[in-house]
């Protein structure tokens, strides 16, 4: 539950970022983030609000990971937690 | 002891294998230049999750033990917060919840149960879709809200965000770094070092750990998730109990920084306060639990509805319950293969614990991954 999934911000509507996680697109509110963020940026997201902004040069290491469990065609309880933190965003 | 596994432990495929190898020859090397074999306790759920999935502990020196502590929410809240929450919904409040919380016995029932027995209870992936759930009802909706410091930015962000009236929170939030001061001053404590858990150090900042390691004299290293970040943080704290140094370091730092999160903080801190609880079978902690402070009272389940609430009387854990042993394994004294119950009496779709229920508590990571028995039986 304290894991959170990473996605590339595609647009940004005020409070609201529009994020793409793996071809899925959820609302993400930026309340809690610290640093200005913009289209490219990628934002650590943790139930529905995005905590850390990374940016698109260190995203590697961290996106394959996650890749992984995302793709991860068998769930198990690693990539079930990842899938429902994607669930805890509504789509955009 | 033969244990049932769901799962077999994913067979680690490395980024960088030659980086995994020459982490792992370090680690072997610094263990093989200390007296004594060491113990280093990790305190997230989602650390236990990796290192058991991906099999990390089959790589380890025989004389590195890695063990996890109170690192899952879920489990450490205490009998009469998941009764209360109960007791509300039993009373015809929509009681929400995160799934994980929602199966976790309470001292008769679990919220499950409530619901099954017609109670108004309803899973949410999270606090935005509590309020989304009060703005739609006509009735009072409770957040029942659990997860360590990461999470409660969350709840205090809907808090602070002027959510309808009849929404409001009954906190079960837990704060880490207090739990780490009971484990620190535990009587023979076997734990040289701490592996700290990344996301919640996103918020609060590598720093919050500085008194910490200075009071006590044990090194803590922030690390992230992947099997590699887990790698090279225990390098970094092997090296600094080799050294006899107490001191922080960041072994992620592409995430965390020294101060931490600013405006989740300031977010954080405005919603809520620190208050003294107990943490499910361990101990009281002081400062453990995250409560709305005075201003949010309005919004304060057990404020609004202190009424419901008043007169509840918990129950005691009793026949498998009184033998469960997640106190111990939680604080690190005991693996979840040390109980009886361990994959028999208690399974993931029968928990008589509380770690055998949330998907980050040790039983359950054990039970769907092996833990450290599979690990040490293969490959070695």
């Amino acid at each position: 539950m304290c894991l959170g999934v990473p996605g590339r911000v595609v647009a940004v509507d005020g409070p609201v970022a529009h994020v793409d996680f793996w071809g899925v697109s959820r609302r993400i509110l930026l309340d809690t983030v610290d640093e200005p963020v913009v289209p490219g940026d990628y934002v650590l997201t943790h139930v529905g609000y995005a905590i850390r902004r990374i940016p698109a040069s260190e995203i590697g290491e961290t996106l394959e990971f996650y890749d992984s469990l995302v793709r991860e065609e068998q769930a198990d309880l690693m990539s079930r937690d990842v899938k429902e933190e994607l669930g805890a965003a509504q789509q955009s | 002891m033969k244990i049932s596994v769901e799962r077999q432990t994913q067979r680690l495929e490395f980024r960088d294998k030659q980086r995994a190898e020459s982490l792992v020859a370090c680690l072997a090397k610094i263990c093989d230049s200390m007296a004594e074999p060491v113990s280093i306790m990790h305190v997230c759920g989602s650390h236990e999750q990796s290192i058991a999935r991906f099999g990390l502990r089959s790589l380890l020196p025989s004389r590195l033990e890695v063990i996890m502590g109170p690192g899952c929410p879920v489990c450490v809240t205490d009998m009469p917060e998941i009764d209360s929450a109960v007791a509300l919904a039993e009373q015809g409040i929509v009681v929400t919840t995160f799934g994980d919380m929602f199966r976790v016995p309470g001292s008769i029932k679990s919220l499950a149960e409530a619901k099954a027995q017609g109670a108004p209870v309803k899973v949410v992936f999270s606090p935005q879709q509590a309020v989304e759930v009060a703005r739609q009802s006509s009735g009072q909706v409770v957040f029942f809200a659990t997860g360590f410091e990461t999470t409660a930015v969350a709840t205090a962000a809907v808090v602070a965000g002027n959510p309808p009236e009849n929404f409001s929170v009954l906190s079960a939030h837990k704060y880490i770094p207090p739990a780490m001061e009971i484990i620190a001053e535990m009587p023979h404590r076997r734990v040289k070092g701490f592996l700290a858990a990344g996301h919640a150090a996103i918020i609060t900042g590598c720093k919050i750990f500085e008194d910490f390691v200075e009071r006590h004299h044990i090194p803590v290293v922030i690390g992230g998730f992947e099997p590699l970040d887990i790698l090279a943080a225990l390098v970094m704290i092997l090296e600094l109990i080799r050294d006899g140094k107490s001191e922080v370091a960041n072994a992620y730092p592409r995430c965390c920084t020294a101060e931490g999160n600013a405006q989740a903080q300031r977010l954080l801190w405005q919603v809520f306060e620190t208050g003294d609880g107990v943490w499910r079978g361990i101990a009281h902690v002081p400062n453990g639990n995250l409560r709305l402070r005075t201003r949010y009272a309005s919004f304060d389940a057990a404020i609004r509805f202190a009424d419901k609430l008043a007169g509840l009387t918990c129950g005691v854990a009793s026949g498998l319950a009184a033998e469960c042993i997640c106190g111990n394994i939680m604080t690190g004294i005991a693996s979840p293969t040390d109980c009886r119950l361990f994959g028999k009496d208690c399974t993931p779709e029968r928990p008589v614990g509380a770690c055998m229920v949330s998907s980050e508590g040790a039983c359950r990571i054990w039970h769907e991954y092996g833990g450290h028995l599979l690990a040490a039986n293969e490959d070695k």
